[in-house]
């Protein structure tokens, strides 16, 4: 389908944005103003997604990984959530300069979102067809009888058998995974160019997880989609992602290609998380973890936020935030010693 | 669906009986003379006493005059006054301006209540919000016939901008007023109701993901937010609308209105206990027909609920 995007696209690559990337995420900081104190939620946060690829964003609950994509979207809850600084570019064009009406135009038909419980994201007092439909209607002016058909042809395409008639009932008639397929046809009716997943699986069944993830996987070759894929489980995103970012207290500490980050972890973080995956070769041994708990983000340490629990902490951990450095073409660690992990067997 | 509404009709038949027992017991068991005053300054006649008793059933026990006025009900037949007036014309001629009332009155507390909830519950903390929550609870506050005097006193004594007291046949613009009074507690209800319902669902993820879908902002209120908004707020007016057809004695004696209300306030002074059990017998009844209502508008309006 052409897009209206495609135009912005070459007139910002006139405009001399050097990177013609698809979505670019630069230095965003957003923080929650509560009656506790200002939470800095993401401290800088900076990624990027490029047509037909995957990345996933790593991360544990509170790691601001579901705040970047809420900000993209621009769904964010206002108050308590403000951007206080950077840049969301979408075609090169900095979303959060766009007026609300042009972002609203963005949402479905160039980014899309899945969210990750579909029976409270879905509305439960309208058929999945009106839902689905209700954006043929609204955004491509289509008739109902029309817009209903192509509704059919969503449920279709995300594999509900007899599409036909279940675009009749309501989301509460349908069993969690096929709820999830639901929400994924309503996310990408409009053909978004980006479809943000944020925790799409998290509330299904194992066995249904991997079909969800299959399913998303596919779509996302067919149509040549970015897909950023927002997850906490190291296990889901190994068969799917080309990148993965590994988010922390608001930061991304790693960034690297998926062999690369499996292969050799440059970060003690994501070192962390890699060793407390179970593995059958360790049988009946106990679950190694990473100790402590994520901080508060009223107070974020001092230094890296990550050094109250980091294994290799140094005196310098305390006191100097560790940029983000590039170690190579494809990947970035956020730590002081990244190049001893990086090169140590 | 079809079985479940013939449960709850099947139910009403215990419910009519135990109602119409326990209300002819009761009217029966209040202390008194029926007769007393019923000649003027002078006692009534033993003849007349003894004619009337002996008509009505009067010296049976009760189960038997119960019995008697069963049977005529069933028939339809709502029996006489003492002053051989038909209980069942009473009825026709009152209820009509018991039902017009409370319309006007629903339709008062409907629009209002509901136009101010959603207002003040899509922009909370603002300066409309504020002025809701505080004249809503102003209006909680007082009692009805001290809005009821107060208004007739000011639009229809002092301004004389309306009639202070409604005719006959209680034509609607008469009942603008009257209608606002008695629904003045129902609509404060209604607002903060409404303006709770909005306010707690707009945050639902429902419209978070109406939203999302770049839907404009007047459709993700107008459609996702409002139908999930209003479900506790129409269950509420169902509700009322069944309390407000039992007729309103206040209302209506303040403004002379010729309603149910009046009626059975003026059948429980005089003593005239087949009235009494007659009117209560339609209210009762109404009253659940109108709860069976709000019950199925329930199923039709939240497709989670199923009666089976």
């Amino acid at each position: 389908m052409s897009n209206v995007f495609v135009s912005e696209q070459s007139e910002a690559a006139a405009a001399g944005h050097p990177s013609g990337r698809l979505l670019e995420v630069e230095d965003l900081r957003v923080e929650f103003r509560t009656r506790d104190g200002v939470a800095k939620v993401i401290n800088g946060v900076t990624y990027h997604v490029d047509a037909g690829e995957t990345l996933a964003v790593l991360g544990e609950s509170g790691s601001g990984k579901s705040v970047t994509a809420q900000t993209i979207m621009g769904i964010l809850d206002t108050p308590p959530g403000f951007v206080t600084g950077g840049e969301i570019r979408f075609h090169g064009r900095d979303m959060l300069k766009m007026s609300a009406e042009e972002r609203r135009r963005i949402r479905g038909e160039g980014i899309a979102m899945v969210f990750q419980d579909a029976l409270s994201a879905l509305n439960p007092v309208f058929t999945v067809g009106f839902q689905i439909a209700e954006q043929f209607r609204v955004r491509r002016g289509m008739s109902r009888g029309d817009a209903k058909k192509r509704a059919a042809e969503m449920l279709d395409q995300v594999k509900i058998p007899n599409a036909k008639q279940r675009i009749n009932e309501y989301p509460h008639q349908f069993s969690g995974g096929m709820r999830q397929r639901v929400m994924i046809a309503m996310s990408l009716a409009l053909d978004p160019e980006v479809l943000i997943a944020d925790e799409p699986t998290t509330a299904l069944d194992v066995t249904v997880q991997a079909q969800i993830m299959d399913l998303l996987a596919e779509l996302q070759q067919e149509r040549q989609m970015g897909l950023i894929l927002i997850t906490h489980d190291l296990g889901v995103v190994a068969d799917v992602a080309d990148r993965i970012a590994v988010m922390y207290a608001g930061r991304i500490v790693e960034e690297a290609d998926v062999h690369e980050l499996y292969a050799k972890p440059a970060h003690p973080y994501t070192l962390g998380l890699l060793e407390s995956i179970p593995r059958i070769d360790e049988k009946g041994q106990q679950l190694r973890t990473i100790k402590g708990l994520p901080p508060s983000l009223l107070r974020i340490p001092s230094g890296c936020p990550f050094h109250p629990r980091c294994p290799m902490a140094q005196p310098v951990c305390a006191e100097k935030v560790p940029p983000l450095l590039q170690l190579g073409p494809t990947r970035a660690s956020a730590c002081h010693f990244a190049q001893d992990l990086v090169s140590r067997d | 669906m079809g079985r479940y509404v013939l449960r709850r009709l099947l139910q009403l038949i215990p419910v009519f009986f135990g109602t119409t027992i326990l209300i002819y017991w009761l009217v029966w068991s209040v202390p008194g003379d029926p007769f007393a005053g019923k000649c003027g300054e002078r006692a009534c006649p033993d003849s007349y006493v003894q004619f009337m008793t002996d008509k009505y059933h009067l010296d049976d026990p009760l189960p038997i005059q119960y019995f008697h006025y069963m049977a005529n009900l069933l028939t339809g037949d709502f029996g006489q006054t003492f002053g051989g007036r038909d209980i069942g014309g009473i009825i026709a001629a009152a209820y009509p301006n018991t039902i017009k009332l409370a319309f006007v009155a629903l339709t008062i507390e409907g629009v209002i209540g509901l136009t101010a909830g959603v207002l003040s519950g899509l922009r909370r903390n603002g300066f409309l919000d504020n002025l809701v929550l505080v004249s809503t609870l102003f209006l909680l506050a007082i009692p009805t016939f001290v809005t009821g005097f107060v208004l007739q006193f000011l639009l229809g004594v002092q301004w004389k901008i309306i009639s202070p007291t409604v005719s006959g046949d209680a034509p609607i613009s008469q009942l603008i007023v009257p209608g606002f009074v008695l629904g003045s507690i129902s609509m404060a209800y209604v607002a903060r109701l409404t303006r709770t319902s909005i306010a707690e669902n707009s945050r639902a993820d429902y419209v978070r993901t109406a939203v999302a879908k770049g839907l404009p902002r007047r459709r993700v209120v107008g459609v996702h937010l409002l139908r999930n908004s209003l479900i506790p707020v129409i269950t509420f007016l169902g509700t009322d609308l069944g309390a407000l057809m039992g007729g309103a004695i206040v209302t209506e004696g303040i403004f002379g209105i010729n309603g149910i209300g009046r009626e059975v306030y003026r059948a429980i002074v005089t003593k005239e206990g087949a009235t009494v059990v007659g009117i209560v017998v339609v209210l009762v009844m109404v009253y659940l027909l109108m709860n069976l209502v709000v019950d199925l508008l329930y199923a039709a309006l939240d497709p989670r609920i199923r009666y089976e």
